[in-house]
């Protein structure tokens, strides 16, 4: 309802509205022009072709698309548990996190998660994969758990937002920085980061590890081979922690007073 | 003078309270300078001297990136959300009645933000940077001064490049969209997702010689020593024509825009 209220705002502004669809789906698109650039200039990137690297973007992009969508706007709590205007939520008979989910809902997020998904599709397209059942049921539910992973990391950067009001960045370089990681392949990067994003923050879950098994390519730094399969049950967990996170960030909540 | 002096030591007070955020952005310009670093060396990897580029050069060009982004206001200017949000809700009225010219005004404030985002942003991920990749370094003090002019001709056509979008919103009252834009094309034009020497052929040229150009890849030429002697002030001059021009034409917005005002509200 929160957010159907958002649309409607939105559309009242119809040429600026267009504009945005456009503009996210481009910014997400240049995101991958520079992918296309490099690889303009080289044949792989760590060992891994084109189409493998596409496939990457695709399902990082997608994910991190679903999750920006429907999550995107916990960003913005931060101001107003500063200036107090959280508490109209409080008094409202819907869940907090609902309500401040559809906060500024924003329409044009879609632009994201078209794009994710042509270039994933794109990658099924160009990709040689010997492909089972397994793989083919993997790939869906990869996607999915990704975005649940990605929305429970923003949940739990929102609840911080309680006590650190201005620290919302903090979660982008979780979440933006997270997607950016995600798009290239794990052999570029320093075992110790790999590792990190394997057992500290589990992005690694979102794409990489059943990506890495889809293309039957080894699984980076030492995780062992299911750990490809483990993406719902990691994603459950976080959903977990994100829960009780936010509980406590409610509980210490203390309004402005204004 | 003394006025805008004023306004902006208030713009560096005031962006030097939200100690937490400052904190926090360095935080995230110094994981990004990390994800970036390493696709970097993955892609010079394979192709040394790409675009004229030592990988001890691409690396330093990431972290000049990461320090100089709200510095330059390759991702939006700091300032612009909140001149529009004064549009649309009328207050910019109230603005106009100063006796003080609107765009000097934004500008000083812009001034102030702009040095504390160097000094509280741009320094600690650029020294955590170099640590872990012993990047080039500029050849001595006078290498150092030279970029610094860069960067403050830089954050002037910054600023230039956001006041216009700013004043779009007199026109379109929703700012969102044409912010939009300018964020994408600051993204991407100013080379901040990959220098614009390694943009190929027609895109590359044509990059290279846009505003955005100023706000990045000439500082961090300037930076590596690309340019000496008469090719430095060739560079300054590019900088400085871009911020002539674009603070010109929004001089020139800011008269249409107060000669024909509406203004919103009761």
């Amino acid at each position: 309802m929160v957010a159907g209220m958002w649309i409607r705002s939105t559309m009242t502004y119809r040429a600026s509205f267009a504009l945005t669809v456009v503009t996210n789906f481009c910014v997400t698109f240049f995101d991958f022009v520079v992918i296309l650039l490099m690889f303009g200039q080289v044949e792989g990137l760590g060992g891994f072709a084109f189409a493998e690297v596409a496939l990457l973007y695709g399902t990082a992009g997608t994910a991190f698309g679903i999750a920006d969508l429907t999550m995107g706007s916990l960003q913005r709590m931060g101001s107003r548990v500063r200036d107090g205007s959280l508490d109209t939520f409080l008094m409202r008979p819907a869940p907090l996190l609902a309500q401040v989910a559809g906060d500024k809902f924003a329409l044009r997020r879609f632009g994201r998660v078209t794009q994710g998904l042509l270039v994933l599709v794109w990658s099924l397209c160009l990709l040689d994969v010997a492909w089972t059942p397994v793989k083919l049921v993997l790939l869906p539910v990869t996607v999915v758990s990704g975005a649940v992973i990605f929305g429970a990391v923003m949940v739990l950067g929102a609840s911080v937002l309680f006590w650190m009001q201005d620290a919302a960045e903090v979660t982008n370089s979780f979440t933006y920085g997270g997607n950016t990681l995600l798009q290239y392949p794990p052999t570029i990067f320093a075992k110790d980061l790999v590792r990190g994003v394997v057992y500290v923050v589990p992005l690694a879950f979102v794409n990489w590890l059943p990506a890495l098994y889809v293309l039957d390519r080894p699984a980076p730094a030492g995780v062992p081979e299911w750990a490809a399969f483990a993406s719902p049950l990691v994603a459950a967990v976080c959903c977990g922690v994100a829960g009780l996170a936010w509980r406590a960030g409610i509980r210490a909540y203390r309004s402005t007073g204004s | 003078m003394r006025l805008y002096a004023t306004v902006a030591a208030g713009g560096f007070r005031r962006h030097a309270t939200y100690r937490v955020a400052t904190a926090a952005g360095v935080f995230t310009n110094t994981v990004f300078g990390f994800i970036l670093s390493y696709t970097y060396i993955a892609l010079w990897d394979e192709r040394p001297q790409l675009g004229g580029y030592s990988m001890d050069d691409a690396l330093a060009y990431v972290w000049i990136g990461q320090a100089l982004i709200t510095v330059c206001g390759m991702m939006g200017g700091g300032f612009e959300d909140e001149l529009i949000e004064r549009i649309r809700t009328g207050d910019i009225a109230v603005d106009l009645y100063r006796p003080a010219d609107l765009q000097i005004w934004w500008f000083s404030a812009n001034l102030g933000r702009s040095a504390y985002q160097l000094l509280g942003r741009g320094i600690a991920p650029m020294a955590a940077g170099w640590l872990a990749f012993r990047f080039t370094l500029p050849a001595g003090p006078g290498s150092w001064l030279a970029f610094m002019v860069a960067v403050a001709l830089g954050s002037t056509v910054g600023f230039a490049i956001w006041y216009l979008v700013a004043m779009s919103a007199f026109w379109l009252m929703d700012g969102q969209g044409v912010v939009q834009v300018a964020w994408l094309g600051g993204l991407f034009f100013s080379g901040m997702l990959l220098p614009l020497n390694v943009f190929p052929g027609a895109l590359g040229e044509v990059a290279r010689v846009l505003p955005w150009a100023s706000l990045l890849q000439v500082p961090a030429d300037v930076y590596l020593g690309t340019y000496e002697g008469w090719e430095l002030a060739g560079a300054y001059a590019f900088q400085g024509g871009w911020a002539l021009v674009l603070l010109g034409a929004g001089r020139a917005v800011q008269a249409a825009a107060t000669r024909k005002v509406v203004v919103q509200g009761g």
